[in-house]
């Protein structure tokens, strides 16, 4: 906490201003997630958390721990296993959820495929079959609120979300039709099979959760700082070489000095060539960075400028 | 407290939020564009997306205003459709823009947009001056108090970048904000296009020596814009741990609406009208000596009262007086009308009750100001003023004292939309 009583200045202190209270942006920001988290418990029947491993849902779980400590986190976490996760995002996933306590819930693609709750026609990816996995488990576990790691920053259908986002009763996004979001007045009114989709870091940019990660010492996955890894280009991305992603004619793979800026699916997430290895040396990285997180690595995001727009619509994360 | 000593620059930042209105062909996506531009918050990539569509629409220049169109049907319709955030930030502040639609139907996104607002920037193009939009932009910021007002007066390169046209705006619009409640106003001559006085200040107009956009931006001071008088405290959550460590804890979690909070505090819990004293404050694992707002913390009282959701901690001589007669001035937001002995729900800080409409009083021409006594609905998009009785008290103050405590929402009850939002009066 960084409360500053600051004397503006050379303007002397009149008799103790209203003035003189400020929080950081970074404070404002965090006090702004945590009423959410707050909220949500306090008015959905059963919320959950969507984690993915990655450093925006360590964030959100950090925030979580926050704002019920020193109880525990008042509902559980859910992971959509994709098959295709980095091992390191699953150790760390681990300690998290040991540490807090918190239920882990684990849907898994392959049982999906299994059940047939999605069908793998050996076309779509396995991001795509992410969402009906995921909508599969909200319904099965009967959620009726999931918070979601998204930042407006990230991307042109995520900035015209809402906080708390309707889902109809097929999970869709309809994003024509949202309700007004005003104050920090939410409403969460739900329907029969209906369920909500819940953004506590909207306001937060790559910057922030970056900067926050740094002042909260938290733990994230090791990919995230510069290391030593056999890589390939495909498509103008450094991929991961390994045998959940299979090089294809003409791909060779050569050590190179990486890291990762985003955690998702192994065969669709790039890496870049950096020596960042600390949380300054990464902030430094991003400041000057010329690309987009989610250009810069996500095969997902890149194959047409609706990309996000289309897969939120049918119920993605 | 937490060692945090500003290991980055981001944990002294401060923060503004604005919200935007103007219609495309005031330059807003422009200004926006620009200001995302000369801050450098704009990334290779999608510069690069945004001047592949404007060659491949054959336009001259980059059209910066693609780079705020979200949604697919917007960039087909060439229109925005709904409120948009956008962020940027420069070494001592954050900026988050409230990016709202201009068109005559969309004044729900605006009254969105402008309720978390700090400051409102309503945009006029200079051949133009000021429009029946510009007008109603300035009385919804006004409405919803948003403490400070640029009007950006742009395109000054199409009328050579004249004194005397800006002279003119200003005061026309000064002398219609005499009507209005707007306690700050920054008149400025920009060109969005061509980037005069939005980042840089303009050669071209020697004549005007206030702020460029982005030094108001920057410099103008939101820190006192809260209410730190009056402690308002509603109650979001009870923490009761259950655990064998934490056995006697029990703790009011909520966000701070309004004045200090102390250890020691005389305080009154409402509607219960139960006194007690503050004990300690928590923030997350540390003891902090105050909280304001808008911290979100947990509250302990020296005796065992029964606190629960909704409730709300104020000081013993200075309460919110329990209120089932509301007086409002509301936007509704749908297309069925708000009438006379309609029954909604109503969420209010912490609360949530049933409302009952009691009466249109008037509906407000935000064009004119006009009062309208004859008509006894508000349609869509329009903004009342509505008497109302509910089935649970509010714990409200005027919101032209505090917008937190002084807001509501309506809701439908069969649809569960958000139809209106209120704004009580004093």
């Amino acid at each position: 906490m960084s409360l500053c009583k600051a004397a503006h200045g050379t303007i002397p202190v009149m008799s103790q201003t209203h003035a003189d209270y400020r929080l950081s942006q970074l404070d404002q920001l965090e006090a702004e997630s945590i009423h959410i988290f707050r909220e949500v418990a306090a008015e959905f029947e059963k919320p959950v958390l969507m984690f993915s491993g990655g450093k925006d849902s360590i964030v959100m779980l950090r925030l979580a721990e926050k704002a019920f400590y020193p109880a525990k986190i008042p509902f559980p976490v859910l992971q959509v296993d994709t098959g295709l996760d980095f091992p390191e995002v699953l150790e760390t996933r681990d300690r998290w959820v040991n540490r807090l306590g918190v239920n882990l819930v684990v849907a898994s693609i392959d049982d999906a495929i299994a059940s047939g709750v999605v069908i793998d026609d050996g076309k779509t990816s396995r991001n795509r079959m992410q969402i009906g996995t995921l909508l599969n488990a909200i319904e099965e576990n009967g959620f009726t609120a999931a918070f979601g790691g998204g930042r407006r920053d990230e991307e042109k259908a995520r900035a015209k979300e809402r906080v708390y986002s309707h889902r109809d009763e097929f999970g869709q996004w309809d994003p024509k039709n949202q309700r007004p979001e005003l104050w920090s007045l939410y409403n969460g009114r739900l329907h029969e099979g209906e369920h909500m989709r819940i953004f506590p870091i909207s306001n937060w940019t790559e910057l922030d959760v970056w900067d926050y990660i740094g002042r909260e010492g938290i733990e994230i996955p090791d990919i995230y700082f510069s290391h030593q890894r056999r890589v390939f280009v495909r498509d103008g991305m450094l991929m991961s070489e390994t045998p959940l992603n299979p090089m294809r004619d003409g791909e060779v793979a050569e050590e190179r000095t990486v890291r990762f800026r985003t955690c998702g699916d192994i065969t669709l997430t790039g890496c870049v060539e950096s020596t960042a290895s600390t949380i300054d040396e990464i902030i430094e990285e991003i400041a000057v960075a010329k690309l987009t997180e989610r250009g810069a690595t996500r095969g997902d995001d890149r194959f047409s400028e609706a990309a996000m727009e289309d897969r939120k619509k049918e119920g993605y994360f | 407290m937490a060692d945090t000593t500003g290991a980055t620059k981001g944990t002294n930042m401060d923060l503004l939020r604005f919200a935007t209105a103007g219609s495309v062909d005031d330059g807003k996506s422009t200004l926006i564009g620009r200001l995302l531009l000369d801050s450098k918050s704009i990334f290779e990539d999608q510069l690069e997306a945004v001047e592949a569509t404007s060659t491949s629409k054959g336009y001259d220049y980059t059209d910066l205003a693609l780079l705020t169109d979200g949604l697919r049907s917007e960039r087909e319709q060439g229109i925005t459709i709904d409120v948009a955030y956008r962020y940027f930030a420069t070494p001592n502040r954050k900026f988050i823009i409230a990016d709202t639609p201009g068109h005559v139907q969309y004044t729900r996104n605006m009254v969105t947009g402008a309720s978390t607002a700090d400051l409102g920037l309503v945009l006029v193009d200079a051949r133009q001056g000021l429009t029946e939009q510009s007008r109603r932009h300035a009385v919804i910021l006004s409405l919803l108090r948003v403490p400070h007002l640029v009007l950006a007066v742009n395109k000054m390169d199409l009328v050579d970048f004249s004194e005397e046209i800006y002279e003119k705006i200003h005061a026309e619009f000064t002398q219609f904000a005499t009507k209005l409640n707007i306690p700050d106003l920054e008149v400025i001559p920009i060109s969005a296009l061509n980037g005069d006085n939005v980042v840089n200040r303009s050669e071209n107009m020697d004549w005007y020596s206030g702020p460029t956009l982005m030094h108001h931006l920057e410099h103008v001071h939101v820190a006192s814009d809260r209410d730190l008088i009056d402690a308002r405290f509603p109650v979001q959550f009870v923490i009761r741990p259950k655990s064998d460590e934490f056995h006697d804890y029990r703790g009011y979690a909520g966000q701070v609406a309004g004045g200090v909070l102390k250890p020691g505090d005389e305080v009154v819990v409402l509607p219960s009208g139960m006194t007690s004293k503050i004990s300690k404050i928590d923030l997350f694992d540390q003891e902090i000596p105050e909280a304001f707002p808008p911290m979100s913390v947990t509250v302990h009282l020296e005796d065992d009262v029964d606190v629960s959701r909704g409730d709300m901690i104020a000081r013993v001589k200075n309460a919110p007086e329990p209120r089932q007669d509301i007086d409002a001035m509301v936007c509704w937001m749908t297309t069925t009308p708000l009438k006379p002995r309609q029954k909604l729900a109503i969420k209010h800080t912490t609360r949530t009750g049933r409302a009952l409409v009691k009466d249109i009083q008037y509906r407000l021409d935000v064009n004119t100001l006009h009062r309208d006594q004859e008509t006894k609905e508000l349609g869509v998009n329009e903004i009342g003023r509505v008497q109302l009785r509910t089935t649970v008290p509010l714990l409200s103050d005027p919101y032209s004292k505090n917008r937190a405590t002084g807001s509501f929402i309506l809701i439908d009850e069969a649809t569960g939309v958000t139809v209106g939002a209120g704004m009580i009066n004093g």
